[in-house]
């Protein structure tokens, strides 16, 4: 299966149809724009904390700017980390490798997509440098502001992020074609169903919800270019239209959007504290039938978004039903992940350490959810840094923890070497607490009543006291602390690329197939087609030596 | 170098049919979207039906048997292709392609006539939606007919005849968009 | 249950809050208990030398019912939560009590104008005291609020009644409130609406019928500019 060719650096590095060079492109580009959506976070905090004062490495931060710094901020870490890094990275380094397949079933239409995607990448980029400067209308874009210029004042911005999004949506669906028809058609002969490692059912989930959730915002951003440069009036009232619409379109998509990027990081939590338990998943089947459960309410749920914004009122009492009752089948994922810890013989690597963290911080992030569920609480809680401390307790596990769990767990495949464990414990530590110093504090604020996308609170009497203001500062200055401490993760990660111990080909003594391919795969990934016998979690089996039973191993085998 | 990935089916579904399937599903939710949002409009805004009346129906319904006849060429183009007759194959595409040729002719007489007497996508909701909606079809039915017209070439040499079941569920859905279409913007007055 | 971050100054103040309590009080319940077995699993269950573990499928019933009774416990809580926040929702977006007072509100970018009704108590007359940035009120009278926009999507909130709307151009859309407390708050803008969203804030000013009606007169009397 697999071929020894010499490839030119152009074919091997930029021109490549590999699954797994195809994946790093993905997960390079995403950490490159993680480094712009955190660059963006440190200066409008910093304005936030001292306000008016130059920053750093920036300088003075306009209202406009603030604007455009934490429009772009959202919409770079949703659309162009977590999506790529979460779905598209792991989703093609892993899928072909863990189903028995040597590339993705569609080769050229992947390359394609990574095309399209690093194109939408540019496009945003390029919003920031035109005349008018970015658009900063917030990531949620809601017309009039959003469709006109003489309300937005940054009309080639507005028009180029509107693109760049429609350009990032069209190169995930057709990205999604190879996750879901590989996953189906590519598994290696003895894979059933409920063999395939639940990281791939979750990529797959994610992709189809995807798939059927933004075909509605892609019309809606057809009727956003038009209304910002032809001048017609889908969301304009003077002509007719209605920018509750716009709201619809966008959240339509928007919930669904939440889930489909917590999926994958689910399913890469899985695989670890499976791991690094030696246990098996309590109740694999359990597990899917919650995502599926989660999967279709969560297209029922999205106007939670829009109670106070001018849907009819008796609309809010139907969705603050769903809402709230999306936590049964949320909780019984959670509940049944723990459960796996049970009886475990856990070890605490640096991934496990991750892993456990997502789940302990993605708690705090669920459970806030229910005081902006109900409808009557969201009246206030609406618009304040309630909503942003809730949502950074959800996303920054999904997007940074189970990320980075994922990273140091499959570093060893992708590079062929360790990264060091000891700073990768300094890096655990030195985000997690600051992240929950940064975010703490929001809930207080938020409670407090302060407002979103607000640029400075010195106007606001209530919002004005030194006690608030201490509070900013915290939470700013934690940023800075955690983000210094990143540091530590690039300097591991690209130093143990070249320099880190080699590995092996199963270093951490799992049963997927991806360890039984070499470290790192070679193009074609497995000598000849692996055939499966059981399914991925087979640890500490009773009656066999060993406590792990890879998948390919045939059962005569003790 | 195809992968071994390629060839394989688990399922017994052919791969091709597979992603044919997603490419429908996501373009139907995308007009599901698109056409959703024209009918609340529409709910609100019983006024559509009048500027609805300026469209031309009757052109509108020609264009509807041209597609449906279009869709019964590249039935009989897949017939051919099973039978693995590659040139028939040909033939019939070539008449489908003849079909979204003669729709789109049709629908550009349609639009001058209209723009001539001063319905631009700018007048108001109703024809934003109608030349948005509409164009977007036209433009599923060029990008159709450009696929298809190479697959046809492929077809005649005898190579990948699978293809043509697989442009043939394209079309159909192509089809299926102006079956909702022609109702909605031109015969709801 | 007062509030320790804000002064409650309208009649639903104290629902939302109890309602957010009520919230509290549950999901707390909820994040301790289960926060508390997470972590003590992981410290129960840390790899000892020559250890095994166990192995568990999840199928048997006596391990399932540890995950499906919490499950059901959910239900339960979610199901009270859901009733309580339909009541506060209920009052405070879809019932219209008789009012006292009739108030309009305009956003646009970027400030709010304020229309009060003059002398003769109705609103959309030739004596309205249009006012910028500065909701007058009487205390303990029950106002609607005719709320508009001028340009883009704003929002009227006003933290110490609790109350949150959002203004949409093209409509007017009609809610109420009946302030409890005198003093001077924070109006705010909580959608964004461009460059100018954080530079307009505004203040309500509940006062005593005597002052508001010394107000009304001084805004009302000849001679004297209205903004």
């Amino acid at each position: 299966m697999s071929h020894a060719e010499e490839q030119s650096f152009f074919h091997k590095y930029m021109w490549s149809t590999d699954h797994k060079m195809i994946g790093m492109q993905y997960l390079f580009t995403g950490m490159a724009m993680a480094l712009i959506g955190g660059f963006m976070a440190y200066v409008f905090r910093m304005q936030l904390a001292f306000p008016n004062i130059a920053v750093p490495g920036f300088g003075q931060v306009s209202p406009g700017q603030y604007n455009a710094l934490v429009t772009n901020h959202g919409s770079i870490m949703i659309f162009w980390v977590a999506m790529p890094v979460l779905i598209a990275a792991f989703g093609n380094y892993l899928i072909p490798l863990m189903i028995g397949a040597d590339d993705m079933v569609f080769p050229r239409l992947n390359r394609l997509s990574y095309q399209i995607f690093l194109l939408s990448a540019l496009v945003l980029i390029a919003s920031f440098f035109v005349e008018g400067g970015a658009f900063g209308g917030a990531w949620t874009a809601y017309p009039p502001l959003s469709a006109k210029s003489q309300y937005s004042l940054t009309p080639l911005g507005a028009t180029l992020w509107i693109t760049a999004v429609a350009l990032e949506f069209v190169a995930f669906l057709i990205g999604g074609i190879n996750f879901v028809t590989t996953a189906m058609n590519a598994r290696a002969p003895g894979m059933k169903m409920f063999d395939v490692p639940l990281v791939v059912w979750m990529i797959v989930i994610a992709s189809i919800m995807f798939m059927a959730s933004v075909g509605p915002l892609i019309a809606g951003a057809f009727m956003l270019i038009f209304d910002q440069t032809v001048g017609t009036g889908f969301f304009d009232p003077d002509k007719g239209g209605d920018p509750v619409l716009w709201q619809h379109l966008f959240w339509f998509f928007g919930h669904p959007e939440v889930y489909v990027v917590l999926l994958p990081a689910c399913g890469i939590v899985a695989e670890i504290i499976t791991v690094f338990s030696r246990k098996k998943m309590f109740g694999y089947k359990t597990v899917l039938y919650t995502t599926f459960a989660t999967g279709i309410l969560s297209f029922f749920v999205w106007a939670h978004h829009q109670f106070i914004s001018g849907i009819d009122p008796r609309m809010a009492n139907v969705f603050t039903v769903t809402t709230v009752l999306i936590s049964v089948p949320i909780a019984e994922m959670m509940f049944v992940y723990i459960a796996t810890l049970y009886g475990g013989q856990i070890t605490l690597s640096v991934p496990m350490l991750w892993a456990l963290a997502f789940i302990g911080e993605f708690l705090l992030g669920g459970v806030t959810g229910l005081f902006l569920g109900a409808s009557g609480a969201d009246i206030y809680f609406h618009d304040t840094y309630f909503v942003l401390a809730h949502f950074h307790y959800t996303f920054v596990p999904i997007a940074i923890i189970a990320v980075f769990a994922g990273l140091t767990y499959w570093f060893p495949k992708m590079f062929g070497r360790h990264m060091s464990e000891k700073l990768g414990k300094l890096h655990f530590w030195g985000t997690i607490i600051p992240f929950n110093m940064i975010f703490i504090p929001l809930f207080i604020l938020g409670a407090a009543g302060q407002h979103r996308r607000i640029y400075s609170y010195e106007h606001f009497p209530e919002l004005a006291t030194p006690a608030l203001q201490d509070l900013r500062v915290l939470a700013t200055m934690s940023l800075v602390v955690m983000l210094s401490c990143q540091i530590i993760f690039l300097y591991n990660f690209f130093s143990s690329t070249t320099g880190g111990k080699k590995a092996s080909r199963n270093p951490w003594k799992a049963n997927t197939l991806e360890w039984t391919a070499e470290s790192p795969p070679p193009h074609g990934n497995f000598p000849t087609l692996p055939s499966v016998y059981r399914g991925p979690y087979e640890y500490s089996v009773p009656g066999r030596e060993e406590d792990y039973w890879p998948q390919d191993q045939p059962a005569e085998t003790r | 170098m195809k992968p071994v990935a390629t060839s394989r089916s688990v399922t017994g579904i052919p791969t091709g049919r597979l992603a044919v399937w997603w490419v429908v599903a996501s373009e139907i939710v995308i007009f599901g979207g698109l056409l959703g949002s024209y009918i609340m409009h529409r709910l609100g805004h019983p006024e559509f039906g009048d500027y609805a009346s300026h469209t031309n129906t009757a052109a509108g319904a020609f264009n509807t048997l041209v597609l449906l006849s279009s869709s019964l060429s590249v039935v009989l183009a897949h017939h051919a292709a099973e039978n693995k007759d590659g040139k028939k194959a040909f033939r019939y595409l070539w008449l489908t392609i003849l079909g979204g040729l003669t729709f789109l002719l049709v629908k550009s007489h349609e639009w001058s006539t209209e723009i001539s007497h001063g319905y631009t996508i700018t007048t108001n909701a109703f024809w934003s939606f109608y030349y948005t909606a509409a164009g977007l079809h036209g433009l599923h039915v060029i990008g159709g007919m450009v696929i298809m017209a190479i697959i046809s070439f492929e077809a005649r040499k005898g190579r990948n005849l699978q293809r043509v079941e697989l442009i043939g569920l394209y079309w159909h859905f192509v089809d299926l968009v102006w079956i909702f279409l022609f109702p909605l913007l031109y015969i709801a007055k | 249950m007062s509030n320790p971050f804000l002064v409650q100054a309208s009649t639903y103040a104290a629902d939302i809050d109890n309602l957010i309590a009520l919230v509290g009080v549950l999901v707390g319940f909820w994040f301790i208990l289960v926060e508390g077995a997470f972590f003590w699993l992981i410290f129960k269950f840390k790899a000892k030398k020559g250890g095994r573990a166990l192995y568990i499928d999840g199928t048997n019933k006596g391990h399932k019912k540890w995950v499906s009774i919490p499950h059901y416990l959910v239900l339960v809580c979610d199901i009270l939560i859901i009733v309580a926040a339909v009541r506060v929702w209920v009052d405070v977006k879809q019932t219209l009590p008789e009012p006292d007072g009739v108030v309009k509100i305009m956003g646009q970018q970027w400030q709010w104008t304020f229309t009060h009704p003059g002398p003769d108590n109705v609103i959309e007359t030739e004596d309205d005291i249009e006012v910028s940035d500065e909701l007058r009120l009487e205390i303990n009278k029950t106002y609607h609020y005719r709320l508009e926009s001028r340009d883009v999507m704003h929002s009227f909130s006003v933290p110490v009644f609790r109350l949150k709307q959002d203004a949409v151009p093209g409509r007017t859309i009609v809610g109420w409130f009946t302030p409890t407390k005198t003093g001077t708050y924070d109006i705010q803008c909580a959608e964004m609406c461009g460059i100018g969203h954080g530079l307009m804030p505004a203040r309500v000013i509940i006062e005593t019928p005597q002052e508001h009606a010394a107000w009304v007169a001084k805004m009302s009397a000849p001679r004297v500019a209205q903004k």
